[in-house]
């Protein structure tokens, strides 16, 4: 493997398609270049400084400093998948649930990977623990975040159907088990997308990178396809997580259904 | 006592008790808004309530909700459907089919789709849809509310029905002329709780 190294000159003139955009945005009235620049410095700025702080980290090679940039990263996953929903549960259960869902599933799929199929030494080796966490995080994130949005829509355009079960005596499960299933499919559609469309439509950017840095096709394809299996068992375990989650929380015990305990975000 | 209601409250202001015998029908009445509808939704356990209910002197508590809700079975006055079909939603069919005659629907609303029947029609295969599950009380929430007056007197023969077979029923209605002609015992509701019709 020979990456070619990348100057700042070859930056700079990468950036000069950024100006190119910003320049034909000011001469049309586009009126989009100031977020395009600004957007470009921050994205700039930000793949920056994670690739210092990576660094850093991966010289210290500490397990609670590589658990710590986890941590973080699963916390920013946790507010962004409870932002943008049109519902929300009420106190802490929002955010309770989606991350909930959300760390439990990356941290099997994650814990599983460096223990069996990759195994790096040691196996929680942050060089290879972060950027799994990070690609798992970030599909995880979709699927929960989908599989919440749908359940909760559904929950509240279904209910006159649902309490119909409810009241002709069938248990809240069997109730609100079509809802359930067509939330997990929703969340699932993207993945199961990007599966199909992997190597045909688009070549997805693990391999993409690997290649760019000099690895050989095959063996960065394989190094994708493992990635893929990993990430639609992170996918499918955060939208269950999310799924059966939600379920408790929006019925009790006695298999009642609790719409109460929902409420529209503001618009 | 078919069924015992004992202290029942929570967001209702009061707490209402009631007993109702076999093949007993007893309606309430009462202003819009008042909680009859909550009162029978918490009846059947399907809201949040206080108190106790008893089916034959057995307690809701001691069994799970959903086998108390089959026995003492609340009809929504909008009806709910959750499949295609209306024959989706029936069980049993054939039980379903014999009644469709005595309640002047067609042979074939069966195999309709249900988005494509009229409000009529859905609250009558509502009832039918909770009759044939046989349930011991049965808690009718405005149960002619979208019929016209044929299919009323219909409805109200297989209250009849019903009460001749021991099911018990509670009923509640805005319509003082259904009230008497099926009631075998009325309650107003008020501010201050339930009480015997004057």
């Amino acid at each position: 493997m020979h990456p070619i190294a990348l100057s700042p000159t070859d930056l700079a003139v990468g950036s000069s398609l950024i100006f190119l955009c910003a320049l034909l945005s000011l001469l049309l009235s586009l009126g989009i270049h100031r977020t395009l620049l600004w957007a470009a410095a921050r994205m700039v700025v930000q793949l920056l400084l994670i690739g210092f702080v990576l660094r850093f980290v991966f010289s210290v090679g500490s397990p609670w400093l590589t658990a710590l940039v986890a941590l973080v990263m699963a916390g920013a996953t946790t507010y962004e998948v409870g932002a943008r929903q049109d519902r929300r549960l009420t106190a802490g259960w929002h955010y309770g649930v989606g991350g909930g869902a959300t760390v439990i599933s990356t941290l099997i799929i994650v814990v599983l990977a460096l223990t069996t199929a990759l195994r790096p030494h040691p196996w929680y080796d942050a060089r290879h623990a972060l950027p799994l966490t990070g690609i798992i995080l970030g599909g995880v994130m979709n699927s929960v975040s989908l599989s919440l949005n749908s359940l909760f829509n559904g929950a509240v355009r279904e209910r006159a159907a649902i309490e119909a079960r409810l009241a002709l005596g069938d248990s809240r499960y069997a109730a609100l088990r079509d809802l359930a299933a067509q939330s997990i499919r929703t969340a699932l559609i993207p993945t199961i997308n990007q599966m199909m469309a992997a190597g045909l439509i688009t070549l997805p950017g693990i391999m993409t990178g690997q290649l760019l840095a000099g690895m050989d096709p095959v063996s960065s394809a394989k190094y994708q396809i493992l990635l893929m299996f990993l990430l639609v068992g992170g996918n499918c375990c955060g939208a269950f997580a999310a799924v059966f989650l939600v379920l408790q929380r929006l019925t009790d015990k006695r298999d009642r259904l609790r719409l109460d305990r929902l409420h529209s975000a503001r618009a | 006592m078919l069924l015992d209601v004992r202290n029942l409250g929570g967001k209702l202001g009061r707490p209402v008790s009631m007993t109702l015998a076999a093949g007993e029908c007893l309606v309430i009445s009462g202003p819009s808004g008042i909680g009859k509808s909550l009162l029978l939704r918490m009846i059947a356990d399907l809201d949040e309530n206080t108190g106790d209910a008893r089916l034959n002197g057995r307690s809701r508590m001691a069994m799970p909700g959903p086998h108390w809700r089959r026995q003492v079975m609340y009809l929504a006055a909008e009806s709910g459907w959750w499949a295609e079909t209306v024959s989706a939603h029936m069980q049993p069919l054939p039980d379903a089919a014999a009644f469709l005659p005595r309640l002047g629907l067609r042979a074939d609303v069966m195999d309709a789709p249900v988005s494509q029947l009229s409000t009529g029609e859905r609250q009558r295969l509502a009832f039918i849809r909770a009759a044939i599950r046989k349930p011991a009380v049965m808690l009718l929430d405005e149960p002619t509310s979208a019929l016209d007056p044929a299919s009323t007197g219909l409805l109200e023969d297989e209250f009849s029905r019903l009460r001749q077979t021991g099911t018990g029923l509670i009923v509640v209605t805005h319509n003082a002329d259904q009230a008497e002609r099926i009631a075998t015992r009325r309650l107003f509701m008020t501010r201050d709780g339930l009480s015997e019709a004057r």
